[in-house]
């Protein structure tokens, strides 16, 4: 005999634990956006979804209560803005600079160091914008607020420097390296190859890590807790204090707000948008990765 | 008969580390001819090409002495920026390496980094003329190129090293990776192509170098064996170890 029916049997069980194990995680994320979506549906029967979107005021500890969230979302792409415009051409360009200008030597040196920024907790972060960041962006613009949506968009882009190195990084060496010889066969600079043949054809790869940086700015929490402020405000000035919606609900968590109450729900409200932004930056993400592909 | 050397190769030497893989070459390349470099693997003739456009640069731990002068001058003279000289000499590799955008745009590329001032979409007709594609992809230079068979890749790449206009043309055994019908089209085109410009081929395929070089290199472990016309080679070789290759007898 082959197979005995032991072996049979085995080889099930293990596929059923294997199955459950694979189905806990998306059990697990359905069980969280059910109750997410119970706990809004609370909040909006007490408060209606049109003074939710278009209301400009946020503060539900007033009296009377204004529950506009744009206030909180502004504060949120205030801060990411800045980050983004921080770690996207700091990112792309150690990205280029490891995939084509450093030595062999020299890229398996900071590649290992790079990763180990991106381990570095948020916390820290946080206690680096307010305690060094903030002052020196004080002692340049002196009237800036102590809790600023600068100095957490600037730390916050540090963080996400190597994200988008790391993943870009890796997008361009994909690239074969018969694109770079027939680029510099045809009399291309060292920056043509990088930004007319290899970039392109790793566009794919370094538009998903925008958005991954994106959508980790969305919904990071610990440095704008510490240095962005709890002020919700509808602004674009990027030197007074803000809220963000991670910050609110932190806020809210860490206070005394009792269960049950519309404050208490009004963050699962808030949770909810942040979601649906990082849910539909991925779906456009995934559009403009196919669109943007150079298939090679 | 023009018998002008367009590349004069002296006392070339290239050796990676400490392993010398060319031991001193001298070499005269006719102008408007084939001239097809014949070796077996790991003989040096691809490092020999690479050196003709400074592509050799590219490989790490390279180190190149003696001299190479393409039009009497010499391309490895401080002076000489090595982008300049891939301008003067294109390069098709073994393997068709097409970038992945329109056929439009890889003919357009060398031409747009240069700083093409004329029109264009001329240019890359004549290119693909040249090469022999333009019938083939006149309707569809919008399409990716990766659309293309291999061969009409092959040929892409030629149009794509022409449009910049070059003095000569090195082939890295630009056949390898075809099927025999888009071989026989890429050796028509090459022996099109020689009324306008030199070209080097280097080949691992004896009956190819037969067919359509004016001039046979023979490379042994990093020397220049012998080098001749290629009917005289191929009927009476002067060097046994030539004879040998030729006849199939090793390589």
């Amino acid at each position: 005999m082959i197979k005995s029916g032991k072996d049979f049997g085995r080889e099930r069980g293990i596929q059923l634990i294997l199955a459950v194990a694979a189905s806990f995680s998306v059990l697990v994320t359905a069980f969280i956006i059910i109750s997410l979506f119970e706990e809004m549906s609370g909040f909006f029967r007490e408060v209606s979804l049109k003074e939710f979107f278009t209301e400009t005021r946020w503060s539900p500890l007033f009296n009377p209560p204004h529950y506009g969230i744009a206030p909180l979302v502004a504060g949120t792409m205030l801060v990411t803005v800045v980050a983004m415009i921080v770690s996207v051409p700091l990112g792309l360009a150690s990205a280029v600079y490891l995939s084509e200008y450093a030595p062999d030597k020299l890229r398996r040196l900071i590649k290992p160091v790079l990763e180990i920024l991106a381990g570095i907790p948020t916390i820290v972060y946080g206690y680096f914008a307010l305690t060094f960041v903030t002052p020196a962006i004080r002692a340049v613009i002196p009237g800036t607020n102590v809790f600023n949506a600068l100095s957490a968009g600037i730390v916050m882009g540090i963080m996400l420097i190597p994200m988008i190195s790391s993943l870009s990084e890796d997008a361009m060496m994909a690239v074969p390296m018969s694109l770079r010889e027939a680029a510099y066969a045809l009399g291309a600079t060292k920056l043509e190859v990088a930004f007319r043949v290899v970039i392109p054809a790793a566009m794919s790869g370094i538009v998903a890590s925008f958005i991954l940086a994106f959508s980790r700015a969305v919904g990071e929490t610990m440095i704008v807790a510490l240095a962005a402020g709890s002020t919700p405000k509808l602004t674009l000035n990027p030197l007074e204090s803000i809220q963000t919606m991670t910050g609110y609900i932190v806020q809210v968590m860490l206070g005394d707000t009792p269960f049950g109450s519309i404050e208490y729900k009004s963050v699962y409200a808030v949770a909810g948008v942040l979601f649906f932004i990082t849910l539909s930056l991925n779906l456009v993400g995934n559009r403009i990765v196919r669109r943007y592909k150079e298939v090679y | 008969m023009s018998m002008e050397s367009v590349i004069t190769i002296r006392d070339l030497r290239v050796s990676y580390k400490d392993r010398e893989v060319l031991k001193g070459i001298n070499l005269d390349i006719y102008g408007n001819k084939i001239t097809a470099i014949i070796g077996p693997s790991g003989c040096g003739k691809s490092t020999l090409l690479r050196c003709l456009n400074r592509m050799i640069d590219l490989a790490d731990g390279a180190r190149v002495s003696g001299r190479v002068l393409l039009q009497g001058e010499d391309i490895y003279s401080p002076k000489i920026d090595p982008v300049r000289v891939r301008f003067k000499v294109g390069m098709v590799f073994q393997k068709p390496n097409p970038f992945p955008k329109s056929i439009f745009e890889n003919v357009a590329f060398g031409p747009r980094i240069n700083g093409y001032k004329g029109d264009l979409s001329a240019l890359v007709e004549r290119s693909l003329r040249l090469a022999g594609l333009w019938d083939e992809v006149k309707d569809r230079l919008t399409a990716n190129a990766y659309t293309l068979s291999g061969g009409q890749q092959q040929r892409l790449c030629i149009a794509r090293a022409l449009a910049l206009e070059p003095e000569v043309l090195l082939l890295d055994e630009p056949c390898s990776a075809l099927d025999p019908v888009s071989t026989m089209r890429v050796e028509e085109t090459i022996a099109y192509l020689k009324e306008r410009l030199t070209i080097v081929m280097v080949t691992h395929n004896i009956q190819q170098a037969a067919r359509v070089a004016d001039y046979t290199a023979f490379l042994l472990n990093g020397e220049l064996v012998e080098f001749g016309e290629t009917s005289r080679m191929f009927t009476v070789p002067k060097d046994k170890r030539t004879e040998d290759f030729i006849t199939g007898r090793f390589g």
